[in-house]
């Protein structure tokens, strides 16, 4: 699973070092660093949505650092 | 509204403009015999002697707005026809002299150049070494300075005239690209070449098909803080956009992860070094290199932010294209190194983008406020002379406290090859020198829209505007992504 974090000025501005921080986190705290891999953008093209992030082809999706957590738990998996 | 300081400016905007504005239609094939008649379109003259010399002048600008001459390496070159043949004597005896009893300026020649005729002061230009001595000397002033501004300009003493045709020429081996004499030449008579067309058609594509591949990405240098006095930045990066990029992204940023590198290379060189110097500036870089090849070791290994952007962005985005946009022409000879691959596409200048735009009709300062915030501070204050300096020294202070750094910041060929003198006979009493080519630094750069005095303040402001504080914060993301 590739997640992509856009860095891009509005996304960073919305917090994305935070995000990427607990996604990092998350994967090492589940030993997910085989099946997951974290991956930086320069705009996903969603600006006023950020932080914008993708899961593979997927749709571009909004996540918070406030959220964040709850995104890893529910997308992340060892498959 | 822009406004042009001057006709040198605005000639050559309006050639870079019509070039951008058919290659944009398509219609460059078509359009191109025309040009010249449309800028020039008389009936009577401006400048030169007649409407079909003006034309002939533009022209060849055109062709240096397609790129130029593809086997003449240097970016920076002379319109022979353009070139007035300007006075080649630098001192010459005026109306003033009195023939007095005195004769100081004989005194003082100290190569005997000085003959006086029907009692007054005479000049031969055959022995004279244009020191100087004679026009401090006279009681009166009456021995005048007139030199050509091209070659008062060159401070790396790249510029030479002929003897004969008195037509100025630049020698490759000392020219570092700097574009001093592109600004100064009051004729216009030297331009950098341009990449506007491949940067206009390959933007065309992505006009044509907003979403598609490769995305172009405009990596603006920090110095844009001064430079679009009429509009915000903001309203900057969206019109930028509008052009077609996928994104702007701040050269800064990858300033702020120089500045982490650079400190970390500075600090451990110098147990082996006796100073160690920047490589942000090219200009600098390859005066170094031409001038002092001792040196050349001293010079920072680590990439200029321009390159690190770039690279930064290609690591996101393997099929991206980049598009360097600044103030500098030495940057287009950095980006043609082949030691960096293709890292970065192309560079253009914001002479350039200012054309792109009106090209297009995109009048920044009606465009809506986009956001350009990825660096910090110090990433910012690179555009400005002493802002390296600044930066190191505050990453040396987080990563080694109270180790104290001795840095100087030059700027300015001449100043820095006093610099770069006193370190080649081993007295230079720094550890850290930091060298831009251009006085003030970048944001005095020569394909600047504005050369008024540069506030060194504005650009400080606009640092101070960013969300990061320290280069630490800036560069942390990176070492979060690496996992580290």
């Amino acid at each position: 699973m590739v997640v992509q974090i856009c860095i891009g000025s509005s996304c960073h501005l919305k917090g994305s070092y935070k995000v990427i921080e607990a996604m990092q986190r998350h994967v090492k705290e589940n030993g997910l660093e085989e099946a997951v891999q974290i991956k930086a953008a320069f705009c996903l093209g969603e600006c006023t949505r950020g932080v914008s992030v993708r899961v593979d082809e997927g749709p571009v999706e909004s996540v918070q650092p406030e959220n964040v957590r709850a995104f890893c738990a529910a997308r992340f998996s060892k498959a | 509204m822009r406004v042009f300081e001057n006709n040198v400016q605005l000639l050559k905007h309006k050639v870079l403009k019509e070039v951008a504005r058919s290659a944009f239609q398509g219609t460059l094939e078509r359009d191109l015999p025309s040009i010249p008649e449309r800028i020039i379109q008389g009936p009577e003259a401006e400048t030169r002697c007649c409407i079909y010399k003006e034309r002939a002048i533009v022209n060849e600008r055109v062709k240096l707005a397609l790129g130029g001459d593809g086997d003449r390496k240097n970016n920076i070159q002379v319109i022979d026809i353009a070139c007035d043949d300007c006075p080649v004597d630098r001192y010459k005896v005026t109306d003033a002299c009195r023939g007095c009893l005195a004769h100081k300026c004989l005194a003082a020649c100290p190569f005997g150049a000085i003959r006086i005729i029907d009692k007054k002061a005479v000049i031969d230009p055959g022995l004279c070494r244009e020191c100087g001595k004679c026009a401090e000397a006279c009681p009166y002033g009456a021995i005048g300075e007139n030199q050509r501004p091209c070659m008062r300009a060159c401070k790396a003493g790249a510029i030479r005239i002929d003897g004969e045709t008195k037509k100025a020429s630049i020698l490759e081996e000392k020219c570092v690209q700097c574009g001093a004499c592109v600004y100064q030449c009051p004729f216009g008579a030297i331009m950098d070449k341009s990449q506007i067309l491949e940067v206009a058609l390959e933007l065309g594509k992505r006009r044509a098909a907003p979403g598609g591949y490769p995305r172009m990405y405009a990596v603006i240098a920090p110095a844009i803080s001064s430079q679009f006095t009429y509009a915000k930045i903001g309203q900057v990066v969206e019109g930028i956009g509008r052009l077609g990029f996928h994104s702007v992204v701040e050269a800064a940023l990858g300033a702020d992860i120089v500045a982490w590198e650079e400190t970390r290379g500075v600090l451990s060189e110098l147990a082996h070094k006796d100073f160690v110097t920047t490589s942000c500036c090219p200009a600098f870089v390859d005066h170094i290199r031409k001038e002092f090849p001792e040196l050349a070791d001293r010079i920072s290994t680590v990439a200029s932010p321009m390159v690190a952007t770039a690279r930064l962005v290609k690591s996101t985005d393997p099929q991206a294209r980049v598009v360097f946009i600044g103030p500098c022409t030495a940057k287009k000879a950095e980006a043609a190194q082949e030691s960096l691959g293709d890292a970065v596409d192309h560079v253009i200048t914001f002479e350039e983008l200012q054309a792109l735009l009106d090209a297009l009709d995109i009048r920044v300062e009606e465009c809506g406020e986009g956001l350009l915030d990825n660096a910090s501070y110090y990433g910012r204050i690179f555009a400005r002379s002493g802002g390296v300096t600044e930066a190191v020294l505050h990453v040396a202070a987080t990563l080694e406290p109270g180790r104290e750094l001795a840095a100087y910041a030059c700027d300015g060929l001449e100043e820095c090859g006093k610099m770069l003198t006193l370190g080649k006979m081993g007295r230079l009493p720094y550890d850290f020198l930091e060298g831009m080519a251009c006085k003030g630094g970048c944001i005095c750069g020569p394909a600047s829209l504005s050369h008024g005095k540069k506030d060194k303040n504005e650009v400080d402001k606009y640092a101070r505007l960013s969300m990061e504080e320290d280069v630490a914060a800036a560069v942390r993301v990176f070492g979060c992504l690496q996992g580290k």
